[in-house]
């Protein structure tokens, strides 16, 4: 099977011989190629290999469409709760630069205690199963076929059946996963003495399978009432993940510290951010960075959270990433959108293009002022914070007493940190002593293991007791399909057929046919009034499910900005619409030496009793991109000017052609005007040497052709298509005569 | 509560070289890290077990019955795919007919006589 750029992904083919589908690789892959090259006119320092096919930034136009690739492999983190849906945005993603999906799983998942099966539907995620993750894996393989690069897939081994998921990551060819336990006993009240065991062995497996590791330190900054004082306690935080991630076997390269700027604007974000990120980055200069960027202080406004992630990724450029997260701008607001991850994504592309080779004229300051100050303080504040740890007799008894996500400054401590008991939490009392005997016969297993008491040659491989395990081999795997009938892909897709096999078409956010559509407004009173307003618009509207997702004041009294979404419940059937053909457009390089080597000129007037003049200046100046700018000469004679006066001017200049502009209307004096100026060329005996084109808010090309024009442009129309136009007319006539 | 204290806390590290006291971040991870792998070695749980099984050509289905099994009998302790071996080896079955037997709550009488009858 194999992806066309023109065609949908099939859900269905990816569904089908699933339970016989194996990953074709384990293991991480960084971008490949980071050296200096060029593309288009620019010399890049900071880029690794391009791709096969992707979209590039808007702008990209103007640059030959090149699509630089940041060196950093980039982030976009999934979590719409339909694994089908997934499968869509992830594609989007990919060509939009994404090489690391990570799929947030549902709510509640960690306190799971094993694995769940089949397809269920999740709430801000989806439930991480065999048969989800597979379906995901298998999508991801054509996708990066499609796109050209590697495509790293990503979930969560924590919560209390981390060595299981752990297992079934190895197995389904899953490329990155979070692990810390520390993550487990702060934020999710799992069994501090279950976590630490757990992880253990889940951290062994991990590290057979040369999975990154992404840890669970910045999770201190989103909960900590003052996110920037918990930075001591962030690098104890990632210490103790990253050693006890060696001690189990896991490679350095492997382990990526999950460090996020932990402030925001208004507060003067970079110059606390930044210390930190040296300091960090000097302690743990042999592991990798996956620098994650502020949810913190993300309110609804996705102009403000990008703006902020943009800081984060200046601090990414001049320190070091080398997974850039991104986060979608909207996730103050709601589970991410499609277009939001999409947005999040051409973010960082967008800001790492920009900065590129920036450290090559931009430095820190490092051994002087206050950075250098800063960085020594943190590092101290940090050994400060493990020597207590060492003090009150270790990590657990720390726990115990609230030392972390306190939101005093360490030393200094305000009483409000996260406390949990050793005999406490979920799990509690599920950790048994492993007796002398004890043994299992499978490959990755961490801590005691009595292999001997079978067979001594069995000690370095104990799954050679059992004749290999699933890690050898593969075929040993047990498939579950589903387990609920009525909660499963298959009934979804069955909901969404028309959608996906007929010609009915529904807008969508997240899910096939949820009909969800935003609509932004602009209300002349105040806050308040204005949401409620907005509400009973998008009633009038017929909206299902209105709610306002965004608000902000543009002046109390004067008005406020109203962003509304909600759901419409119609389809269309795009079999029933009209569309007219694509304009078709040269290139401004063809363009260009087309004009060099046969020079045009043109006369152009709005004629008539018409005084508008901005639809035309708009087609002939250069600096609104019009047709002067190919090198095409234009006479612009103003407004007003009676027809004759133009076909005149026309002779006068041995014209190519006449742009006649005509905005009014009224009686159809517009289509009478070119009429006027048609008869007239054909009177002076130049209508078979000359291009007339009318324009103008009203005009269609049909009528003006009917009216003795050769095209007529309406709304919309750029200096390009109308330059496409004149240069293939006289081409054509050349031909002709 | 404790107000910020750290000039005075600092005064062992303040004559340490950026290195040296980098070096001693690491020194004083790696004593707090030290007993949480020894404890780690030395236990299992339930899911670890469950993911033993997982590997011995298990469905989690299979793995949550067996690892119950065992718990039940206060046989975790041995290692669930162990239990799983031992009744294979000694009733000349394969792993996953074994397996499937204690899944479905038989046999486990044996894996108790081995285990815990005779000489033990």
């Amino acid at each position: 099977m194999e992806l066309k750029p023109n065609e949908k992904l099939d859900i269905e083919e990816i569904l089908k011989d699933l339970d016989k589908y194996r990953p074709r690789r384990r293991g991480w892959t960084w971008r490949e190629e980071v050296e200096p090259r060029k593309m288009g006119p620019f010399e890049y320092y900071d880029t690794s290999k391009p791709l096969k096919n992707s979209q590039p930034l808007p702008a990209a136009k103007y640059f030959k469409n090149i699509d630089p690739q940041p060196k950093a492999v980039i982030t976009t983190e999934i979590a719409s709760g339909r694994f089908e849906d997934d499968i869509r945005r992830m594609r989007m993603a990919a060509w939009h630069g994404a090489d690391h999906i990570m799929v947030i799983r549902t709510a509640g998942q960690s306190h799971y205690d094993g694995l769940i099966e089949g397809t269920p539907q999740g709430i801000g995620g989806i439930p991480i199963t065999r048969k989800q993750v597979r379906a995901q894996r298998k999508a991801l393989d054509l996708i990066e076929d499609e796109v050209g690069r590697p495509i790293n897939y990503h979930s969560y081994v924590s919560g209390v059946a981390g060595p299981e998921i752990a297992v079934m990551f190895a197995e389904e060819g899953v490329n990155g996963a979070h692990q810390d336990p520390q993550y487990n006993i702060l934020y999710r009240n799992i069994n501090m003495v279950r976590s630490f065991v757990d992880a253990a062995c889940a951290k062994k497996v991990m590290a057979w399978a040369d999975m990154a590791q992404i840890d669970g330190a910045h999770n201190a900054n989103a909960t900590a009432r003052e996110a920037w004082k918990v930075m001591p306690e962030l690098m104890v935080q990632h210490a103790i993940n990253s050693m006890f991630s060696v001690k189990v076997g896991m490679k350095k390269e492997n382990i990526c510290l999950s460090t996020v700027p932990p402030t925001a604007p208004p507060a003067p974000c970079m110059r606390l951010d930044l210390p930190y990120a040296v300091a960090l980055r000097e302690l743990f200069k042999d592991y990798k960075m996956r620098a994650q960027m502020n949810t913190k202080y993300m309110e609804s406004s996705a102009r403000e959270a990008t703006v902020t992630h943009v800081l984060n990724l200046l601090i990414s450029q001049l320190t070091r990433a080398d997974i850039q997260s991104t986060i979608t701008p909207d996730e103050g607001r709601n589970v991410p959108w499609h277009i939001y991850n999409i947005e999040a994504v051409d973010t960082a592309k967008q800001a790492f293009a920009g900065m590129d080779g920036l450290t090559e004229m931009v430095q820190i300051k490092r051994h002087e002022g206050e950075l250098a100050e800063k960085v020594r303080e943190l590092k101290e504040r940090a050994v400060l914070f493990m020597e207590e740890i060492l003090e009150v007799g270790g990590y657990f008894n720390a726990v115990e007493q609230g030392f972390f996500v306190d939101s005093g400054y360490y030393p200094e401590r305000n009483g409000d940190g996260i406390v949990r008991k050793i005999d406490g939490g979920v799990g509690a009392g599920t950790v048994y002593e492993r007796e002398p005997d004890y043994m299992a016969p499978v490959t990755a297993h961490f801590g005691y293991n009595n292999v001997a008491q079978y067979d001594e040659t069995a000690v370095d491989n104990p799954s050679k007791l059992i004749g290999g395990c699933t890690f050898e081999d593969p075929d040993k795997i047990i498939y579950i399909d589903e387990l609920d009938e009525n909660d499963n892909v298959y009934v979804r897709l069955e909901e969404t057929k028309e959608l996906r096999k007929t010609s009915k078409l529904k807008p969508e956010m997240e899910w096939l046919g949820d009909g969800v559509i935003l609509i932004t407004l602009f209300l002349p009173v105040e806050e308040r009034v204005a949401e409620f307003a907005a509400i009973e618009i998008g009633n009038k509207l017929g909206l299902k499910d209105v709610e306002v997702i965004h608000k902000e004041i543009m002046q109390q009294a004067e008005g406020t900005r109203i962003e509304l979404k909600g759901r419409v419940d119609f389809t269309i059937d795009i079999d029933e619409l009209v569309i007219p053909p694509k304009p078709e457009v040269l290139t401004e390089d063809e363009i260009r030496e087309e004009i060099k080597n046969n020079p045009m000129t043109i006369v152009a007037a709005t004629v008539g009793e018409d005084e508008h003049s901005v639809g035309l200046r708009e087609i002939i100046d250069i600096k609104h991109g019009g047709i002067e700018k190919y090198g095409i000469e234009c006479n612009y004679l103003g407004t007003s000017v009676p027809v004759e006066k133009l076909v005149d001017a026309a002779i006068e200049t041995n014209a190519d052609a006449i742009l006649a502009s005509t905005i009014i209307s009224h009686d159809d004096i517009h289509y009478k005007n070119m009429k006027r100026i048609h008869e007239l060329c054909i009177e002076k005996g130049i209508r078979d040497k000359i291009i007339l084109v009318a324009g103008g808010t009203q005009v269609s090309n049909e009528l003006a052709v009917e009216s003795g024009m050769d095209a007529g442009f309406g709304r919309g129309t750029n200096g390009d298509m109308v330059a496409t136009f004149l240069v293939k007319k006289r081409r054509e006539m050349k031909n002709e005569n | 509560m404790r107000k910020d204290d750290y000039q005075e806390r600092r005064k062992h590290l303040a004559n340490l070289t950026e290195e040296e006291l980098e070096q001693r971040f690491w020194e004083l991870a790696e004593k707090i890290v030290d007993p949480l792998i020894e404890l780690a070695e030395k236990h299992t749980s339930p899911s670890i077990e469950r993911s033993v099984l997982l590997r011995m050509g298990f469905s989690s289905l299979e793995a949550q019955a067996i690892v119950e099994g065992a718990i039940d009998r206060g046989l975790l302790g041995k290692g669930a795919g162990h239990l799983v071996y031992r009744l294979a080896r000694d009733k000349n079955m394969d792993i996953r007919e074994a397996g499937l037997k204690l899944a479905n709550g038989e046999m486990w009488e044996d894996v108790v006589a081995a285990f815990k009858g005779g000489a033990e």
